[in-house]
């Protein structure tokens, strides 16, 4: 292995821990387990739902929904939960119902109507935000909003649905791991897992890489590449679950950077341990990548609006290492 | 001929990397005469073609034009000195997204002179001079996209011919056209043939060289391996010459099949071609041979599920075999090795084990688990069976050879047992070695199932098979047991004895 092989293979994961020590060095109290957790909570929402656009760029398609979904979802769950006053599970229920439809819908857009991938769900991400704002007027969902017939919505966030976004399990340390972490943590081990040593994952792969030959080697491709939209289209539902129980109610400007930050996510992904492909745990590397640096900036001062900034270049740099410097990239 | 040649190629020669692919290519065109280049896949057709309208460089030879050095740098270059190309992709010589007028003058809005505004008025009385010299009898107005494939090759070399070229080269042009279609680009090219154009017309369509040549030269292995201008042509001569002999006979021990496994009948897998019935024995390796175009790839796509015959009825070891899908023709033990393996084949992501265990993903798993160790002691035994060379079986695709390449798709399908095993151009890009291995191979494993294999090339079939078909107009016409062959016969039914569209 030559040293253009080893930067390739271990220089994004060298940066992470070079980044980390670099905090711990700089600031004070950045590595503590409850900054830890507070890194995982930041990226819990986009990581469910990178893990949810590997799945699609698995195959070799794209899903630019997700983020909508996301926001269609939180504003679903409100709406069963405070408009229609029914409880917590009928709006889990609801939102990966959405979750499954969008995904059918986004897939059946692609592969039958051979709608180019990018277009079909950027369709869908704008028929989405439109959507979700019709049954309230455009209004954020909250406990005793005026409906748009004049009547007042009484219904609350239950508290079953509101552990969701609060509860903390404990871990040595009480009270300290956050649901929506365990979360993630328990769906990318999921789709790591289904990726990397199912059949179903593998084939997915085979799709992604050379569709007639899959085709010619038996797979139904089709309904793997419907497949994987459903599966993006279900991660994105939990993300608004989560999302949801985080706020407590519907907030109809909130979810703006979940597209951007999860894509990103899933794109960083392809330069850890120079896969060169999309894969799951790259997509959960490159989530907290993102997380540490944020979180460490932040507690070195440095301004808000310099975040997305920051995101950008290292993305940029992300795909630099993917393409311009693995062998991969350039077949 | 007594005229002296209008364009003459000598001892053109044109490598990439190591090979060699025009090995001294000498030609000469005439004006007012049809040179019909035939070629198999490979032969080198395309690559002359590149030379001589200025895509590549030529590594040795020359090339006159009228006396004069013909050296173009670039296309355009090429089209400016007089000799213009139509190329085989119809679509690449028109512009979709435009019209019928601009289209015709496209030409004149580059390069130097070309005005700064775009005048629609000139650019219509300039396409309405070219349509006229030609003929052309489509609106003006008419968007490419609306226009059928022949129309849209009227464009193109209408396009072609406002350069008044002094030699016109059409690469397959009637590949993707009707037989309709292709009697009017006919018309056209014995009035360009009038008008004392050189005319090199590519294609190895039997019925376009009858209709068509005057001269007939035969393209093999990089090589020119024949030229026919003797009236009346021989064209059998010439399918021999281009298909070429250069093994002897007879290195096959042939057997006979002992039971059907597979069997057609009435098939017919192309509108207006001839139902067909065939039967293949356990144990028996066919050979299924034609030209390029005849229809291989749909019969064996037919067989395996890929694509649904028009009439007919198979049968699979005596029960009905109607495949809707490739993953129900896998199911049944019919496999299938396709051609261009880069294309159709090889998961380029995924390593040798990884494609090998491709189509069997779900025999070698375990509640839905792949089971990575299994994967590979069965990719090593048929690393070491077929004797592929590789480091591990863990390398990349892309560092083998392409005659290991095609060795692993075709080991892909030997990991189970089959009963009816299909390959389709098995030896395409791959060297003698390999190819002689993998012959070996089917052959010594042919017990217990049928196998039947795509050549266009004589040779393959003739070195491989029991048994030989002969494809022609996406029907069998021929049948041939593999000893004491009658070329002679043969090459006649692969030239086929009826043919399309003379007028």
């Amino acid at each position: 292995m030559t040293l253009r092989d080893i930067a390739i293979r271990y220089g994004f994961i060298a940066l992470l821990v070079g980044l980390i020590v670099f905090f711990t060095l700089a600031t004070d109290g950045f590595a503590s387990p409850q900054a830890a957790v507070f890194i995982f909570q930041s990226v819990a929402i986009t990581g469910v739902l990178a893990l949810g656009v590997t799945a699609t760029l698995v195959v070799g398609g794209f899903d630019l929904s997700i983020g909508s979904v996301a926001t269609t979802a939180m504003m679903a769950s409100a709406y069963v939960l405070v408009v229609l006053e029914q409880n917590a599970l009928v709006a889990v229920l609801a939102c990966l119902a959405i979750g499954v439809i969008v995904g059918l819908i986004n897939g059946v857009l692609i592969v039958y109507m051979r709608v180019p991938d990018l277009l079909a769900t950027l369709g869908m991400m704008f028929l989405l935000v439109g959507l979700q704002r019709i049954p309230t007027e455009g209004r954020s969902i909250a406990t005793g909003m005026t409906m748009p017939d004049g009547s007042v919505a009484n219904g609350t966030f239950s508290p079953a649905f509101l552990a969701l976004g609060r509860h903390r399990f404990d871990f040595f340390i009480p009270s300290l791991i956050p649901v929506s972490v365990v979360v993630l943590l328990v769906l990318a081990v999921l789709i790591w897992f289904f990726l990397e040593y199912t059949r179903f994952g593998r084939m997915m792969y085979a799709v992604g890489s050379n569709p007639k030959a899959a085709e010619l080697a038996g797979a139904p491709v089709k309904a793997y590449k419907i497949w994987a939209y459903v599966i993006s289209g279900v991660f994105a539902s939990i993300g608004g679950i989560l999302l949801a129980a985080r706020l407590g109610r519907g907030d109809i400007a909130s979810g703006n950077n979940l597209l951007l930050d999860a894509v990103a996510a899933a794109l960083i992904g392809f330069a850890v341990l120079g896969a060169a492909k999309p894969n799951a745990f790259g997509t959960t590397i490159g989530a907290l990548f993102v997380g540490v640096l944020l979180q460490g900036l932040t507690m070195m001062n440095a301004p808000y609006y310099t975040q997305d900034f920051v995101k950008g270049v290292v993305l940029v740099v992300a795909l630099v290492f993917t393409f311009a410097l693995s062998h991969r990239g350039r077949s | 001929m007594s005229v002296d040649a209008v364009f003459r190629i000598a001892g053109l020669r044109k490598s990439f990397g190591p090979i060699q692919v025009l090995g001294g290519v000498s030609l000469d065109l005439h004006a007012g005469e049809v040179a019909v280049l035939m070629g198999a896949n490979g032969a080198g057709k395309s690559t002359l073609v590149r030379v001589v309208s200025g895509v590549y460089a030529r590594d040795g030879g020359t090339i006159t034009l009228e006396g004069k050095d013909f050296a173009p740098e670039t296309p355009a270059d090429a089209m400016r000195s007089g000799v213009v190309t139509v190329h085989q992709n119809i679509n690449d010589g028109v512009v979709m997204a435009l019209d019928v007028a601009t289209n015709l003058t496209l030409d004149r809005l580059n390069g130097t002179g070309a005005k700064f505004l775009f005048n629609p008025r000139r650019v219509r009385r300039q396409a309405r001079e070219v349509a006229d010299r030609m003929g052309l009898e489509i609106s003006l107005d008419a968007e490419i996209s609306e226009l059928s494939l022949a129309d849209r090759q009227m464009v193109a070399i209408a396009r072609a011919m406002a350069h008044e070229p002094k030699v016109l080269i059409l690469d397959e042009p009637t590949s993707s056209l009707s037989s309709a279609e292709a009697n009017r680009l006919f018309s056209v090219i014995d009035r360009l043939r009038q008008e004392g154009v050189a005319i090199l017309y590519i294609s190895h369509r039997m019925s376009d060289i009858r209709r068509l040549a005057d001269r007939i030269i035969c393209l093999r292995d990089g090589g020119i391996s024949g030229t026919f201008d003797i009236k009346p042509l021989d064209y059998e001569g010439a399918v021999n010459a281009m298909l070429g002999q250069k093994v002897d006979l007879g290195q096959v021990a042939v057997k006979d099949a002992d039971r059907t496994v597979f069997a057609a009948t009435n098939l017919r897998i192309a509108p207006g071609a001839a139902p067909f019935s065939m039967e293949l024995g356990d144990g028996e390796i066919v050979a299924v041979t034609g030209l390029v175009g005849v229809g291989k790839t749909a019969l064996a796509e037919t067989l395996f599920g890929h694509r649904q015959p028009l009439g007919g009825a198979m049968t699979l070891r005596g029960k009905r075999y109607a495949p809707r899908s490739t993953g129900e023709a896998i199911a049944e033990g019919v496999f299938l090795v396709a051609k261009d393996r880069a294309d159709s084949g090889i998961v380029q992501d995924f390593n040798i084990y990884e494609n090998m265990s491709l189509p069997f993903l779900s025999r070698i798993s375990r509640l839905g688990v792949s089971r990575r160790i299994a994967e590979r002691n069965m990719a090593r035994d048929r690393i070491a069976d077929l004797g592929i060379v590789c480091r591990t079986e863990r390398d990349e695709m892309s560092t083998l050879s392409g005659g290991n390449q095609q060795k692993v798709m075709v080991a892909r399908w030997m990991t189970q047992p089959a009963n009816l095993f299909i390959l389709d151009e098995p030896f395409q890009g791959v060297d003698i070695a390999a190819r002689r291995d993998i012959a070996a191979k089917l052959r010594a494993s042919a017990a217990g199932r049928a196998t039947i294999i795509f050549v266009t090339e004589l040779d393959e079939a003739l070195e491989t098979a029991d048994r030989i078909l002969v494809m022609s107009e996406h029907s069998i016409v021929g049948e041939h047991r593999n000893a004491d062959v009658d070329i002679d016969q043969l090459l006649a039914e692969i030239a086929g004895r009826s043919h399309r569209g003379a007028a």
